[in-house]
């Protein structure tokens, strides 16, 4: 066992060694059996969960759970064949897993006896399910887990206690009314009205205390374990195990943005989280990272192939719609990435140059609400228009700002934004000249006709169905590759280096010889450029543009906002981070619906949780990684992923 | 000038008559209304090694930035090789001149090699386009400049050292690393704001053999320095500034001799004197 200094190899719970992996294993099976049989006796539970022999829901989360649990606990142990699955032989992964499945069974369990009202709606599969959840973490607890020596935490600071006491008393105080005297009458009701903000903040400071008395009691950390030489596979078996990852992957996505009810994203949310996690603990993100590392053309061919397929897998042209909507929002954040992570400037405008690039493409499209009505330019021609038009507007922007330090770009690009909005507002003939048709926007773009394809109609290939959603899925799909291709070929060159000098360090950089300003200047203009080439494909692909869709903020991206977020919770500096961070800002709100007018307030926490435990985002770069954790890591080594505190959260 | 300037540069046998690559003459540079600099000359020739000492607050830095362009003198000229200089760092820069910092200033998240292909910027011309079509004179300029990246590391002897992470290196290899990311510029003058701060005796004399290595290149330097033994065992001469004006400059017996020096700036011994004539003091 990996012995050191600051960690140790031990059980959380004093059990005989066979008895552990057996609950384990045990209680995975049972969780993963429950999916077969009922969970409830009516089908008024979102999903229909009544069925013997027929999984539906949450109980395929629930039988993926129980199954990873299980194979993962026989794998870390040493089965045969199984070793693939835990190359670093740490027991945490199980942990993970069982913890994900725990979170799902019971958040189904619960979330059925709260919303039917009472345990007597539980089928056995339900309590099955729950059992064997709970067997298999006790299960896990008991395994040799890898621990800090020290427990970190030390007591909360006395004045959140306090805060806890006095929002106690308020919220006693305003329902009885006593405490209202002490408030001015004119103000009152924003008191009586909101009575639930001093039930949140209590039980909040009570959650974040009861996480560290967790926390310190299981000191779950993570050992840094090598990972032991793999057997050399061919290429074609590597390339095989690569090709079969990203279709898993595609399953995985798939599944998310077609879920059809809150309930069951939420627990597809809870469950992929702790997978992810179970995987990085049992070291088979990193064995993956090695394969896709020697084989970078066929990943980034397969990740592709696999965006590209999934129209295709699709009977709805409703999902395939949020997954072109995805794309679009994905393209746009990798373009704020050059600007935002690889040259440091903080654009808080950006969607304002999709705008100019959408509104230039749709000036020139031949639609009828278009001032030049007559005027229909082919669709190539009308996206070059667009990245010029934004082109132009980042030079103009930029141009007078870009010479000053600090945040004045901020204030300014935040300025632009929101004259940009205004202005396509105002140029409705009326207020200012007639260009933009005003709030009514620019509607009935024609659908887009390559080389005789008419992307508004479906279309058959033998047995394969493209519908027209399908079919800009593929467009946007085109120039996100695109987008990609730019960013990486520009990341890693001269001018991508300059990028990041000034970043780190504008008058070292200066001092080198980069022109501060004019290497400034052309990453500015470079995200403009992409943001309108995004801006004109997406006019196409909704159809219309009008001014509240370029906004700064807004519950639903893309949004400045929403594409900054993007940026620095996947990843600043990185092709996958944006990618993977807007898919989830965008998928998480779109189904929190259920959560109705608290929808904003639970993702902001999930957004300050990210940040808590993630600082340098979802996917990390080597340097952000280094930035935020300041630890050492061996040179050259798979980037360490600091994942030690994610149990329980 | 009531100052002392010898000609020494008949100890620079490698260049016998030496054309000058650094001339600033009058410099001055005020911050309101302190004058930080006030009216300094300095000339350095080629395949010199110039001294520029002086006491806490003397103006060295300060006159360091007017030569690089990150001040711009308020008044006298800078003149590298006959031309007088842009005020503005990147093109001082490109005409020549290279430094380092005094307090370190690496791109801390970059690896080594990149931070000297930082370096490499001005003697490239790959732009956007060039990176994003990648054709083949971008392939070959993109190998030449690592080639050449990896011979400076190799020159500053961090040559194994190439893929880490500048901040990951330890305090003496981030100096050299700042020299090496200096001399990818090509540059015909070097100037080093004090190079073996916070080394060790040992990190000095390899930072001094560095020093002498880099002048054979036949690239003039002009170091900043509060080591007494380094500063007189490599340069040949050597300038003492004093509350923003040059007092004395010469050769090790010229400055060390020099009443003025030791008044106003050593006040204690110089490095080779007793302790005895400390106290006589």
């Amino acid at each position: 066992m990996t012995e050191s200094t600051t960690h140790e190899t031990s059980p959380v719970l004093p059990l005989p060694a066979n008895l552990a992996l057996g609950a384990a294993v045990g209680g995975g099976v049972l969780a993963a059996a429950s999916a077969a049989m009922s969970w409830t006796w009516t089908p008024a539970f979102p999903g229909d969960l009544t069925y013997y022999g027929s999984p539906a829901g949450l109980q395929w989360l629930a039988l993926v759970g129980g199954a990873l649990t299980a194979l993962l606990a026989l794998a870390a142990h040493g089965l045969k064949g199984l070793r693939w699955l835990s190359p670093s032989g740490s027991r945490n992964g199980v942990l993970f897993a069982a913890l994900g499945t725990f979170a799902v069974c019971w958040y189904a369990v619960v979330a059925i006896a709260v919303e039917l009202d009472g345990l007597v709606n539980l089928d056995p599969g339900g309590w099955l399910a729950a059992v064997g959840s709970l067997l298999a973490v006790l299960g896990a607890l008991g395994l040799p887990l890898d621990r800090r020596r020290t427990v970190r935490h030390p007591e909360l600071h006395w004045g959140l206690y306090a805060a806890l006491a006095v929002s106690a008393v308020l919220r006693v105080g305003f329902g009885q009314g006593w405490a209202l005297d002490a408030v001015p009458p004119g103000i009152r009701p924003i008191f009586t009205e909101n009575l639930w903000f001093f039930v949140v903040l209590p039980a909040a400071i009570a959650l974040f205390r009861l996480w560290r008395l967790l926390d310190g009691r299981l000191r779950i950390g993570r050992i840094e374990r090598p990972l032991p030489a793999a057997r050399a596979l061919p290429g074609w078996a590597e390339i095989l195990v690569v090709t079969a990852v990203f279709a898993v992957g595609l399953g995985v996505v798939e599944f998310g943005v077609s879920t059809e009810y809150g309930e069951l994203f939420v627990g597809f949310l809870l469950l992929t989280a702790f997978a992810t996690a179970a995987l990085l603990a049992s070291g088979a993100v990193g064995r993956l990272r090695e394969l896709t590392a020697r084989h970078r053309a066929v990943t980034t061919g397969a990740a592709f192939a696999a965006a590209g397929a999934f129209p295709f897998t699709q009977s709805s042209e409703t999902y395939v719609l949020i997954g072109t909507n995805i794309l679009i929002f994905a393209t746009v954040a990798l373009g704020l990435n050059v600007v935002v992570g690889l040259a440091g400037l903080l654009d808080l405008g950006y969607v304002a140059f999709l705008g100019v690039g959408a509104y230039a493409a749709a000036l020139v499209s031949g639609s009828k609400f278009s001032v030049f009505r007559d005027l229909h330019l082919p669709f190539p021609v009308a996206v070059l228009i667009g990245a010029a038009a934004a082109l132009v507007f980042g030079v103009v922007i930029g141009a007078p700002t870009l010479r000053l330090r600090g945040d004045y770009l901020a204030i300014v690009t935040l300025g632009f934004g929101e004259i940009f909005r205004i202005a396509m507002n105002n140029l409705d003939g009326t207020s200012g000249p007639s260009l933009t048709n005003g709030p009514n926007g620019i509607a009935a773009i024609p659908d887009v006709s390559l080389f005789g394809f008419d992307f508004g109609e479906a279309h058959d290939f033998g047995a394969l169905h493209l519908g027209k959603n399908g079919n800009y899925l593929l467009l946007m799909l085109v120039a996100t590759a695109v987008v990609v291709t730019v960013f990486a070929r520009v990341a890693n060159s001269r001018i991508g280096r300059a990028w990041v000098a000034i970043r780190e360090d504008e008058t070292a950089a200066e001092a080198m010889g980069i022109n501060g300003f004019r290497v400034k200047l052309i990453a500015f203009a470079l995200g403009a450029t992409l943001a309108g080439l995004a801006g004109a494909v997406q006019a196409h692909v909704s159809g219309a543009v009008s001014p509240d869709q370029y906004l700064f903020s807004s519950p639903t991206p893309p949004n400045s906002a929403f594409l900054l977020a993007a940026v620095i919770l996947g990843g600043m500096g990185t092709i996958s981070g944006p990618l993977v961070g807007a898919a989830l800002l965008f998928l998480i709100p779109a189904k929190l619906e259920f959560l109705q007018s608290y929808q904003l307030l639970a993702f902001g926490v999930a957004l300050i949780l990210l940040m808590r435990f993630r600082p340098e985002g979802l996917i990390a770069g080597r340097r952000q990684q280094l930035e935020f954790h300041d630890v050492q890591l061996p040179a050259q080594a798979a980037p360490a992923d600091d994942v030690p505190t994610k149990a329980g959260a | 000038m009531s100052a002392v300037t010898t000609e020494t540069a008949t100890e620079t046998a490698a260049v016998p008559a030496a054309e000058p690559v650094l001339e600033a003459s009058g410099v001055v540079m005020r911050f309101g209304g302190l004058t930080a600099v006030g009216g300094v000359d300095l000339t350095v020739r080629q395949g010199e090694i110039v001294g520029l000492i002086g006491p806490n607050g003397a103006g060295k830095t300060t006159f360091f930035n007017c030569l690089t362009g990150l001040y711009v003198p308020t008044e006298g000229t800078v003149k590298y090789k006959g031309t007088v200089l842009p005020p503005k760092p990147h093109l001082v820069t490109q005409a020549g001149i290279a430094r380092t910092f005094q307090n370190i200033r690496l791109f801390a998240n970059m690896t080594a090699l990149e931070n000297v292909l930082v370096g490499r910027h001005t003697r490239t011309k790959e732009g956007l386009f060039s990176a994003i079509l990648r054709g083949p004179g971008y392939r070959r300029a993109e190998a030449e400049s690592r080639e050449r990246a990896r011979e400076l590391l190799e020159f500053c002897g961090l040559g194994a050292k190439a893929d880490h992470l500048a901040r990951n290196l330890p305090y003496g290899e981030q100096r050299k690393l700042e020299i090496a990311r200096a001399l990818a510029s090509d540059p015909g003058l070097l100037l080093l704001d004090e190079p073996t701060a916070g080394m060790n005796p040992q990190e000095t004399r390899a930072a001094e053999e560095l020093v002498f290595a880099i002048r054979d290149l036949g690239i003039a330097v002009l170091v900043i320095e509060h080591d007494m033994k380094f500063i007189f065992n490599l340069c040949d001469r050597t300038a003492v500034l004093v509350q923003g004006r040059k007092i004395v400059e010469g050769d090790r017996e010229t400055v060390q001799n020099d009443e003025r020096v030791v008044t106003a700036y050593l006040g204690a011994p110089l490095e080779g004197t007793t302790a005895a004539q400390e106290d006589g003091q």
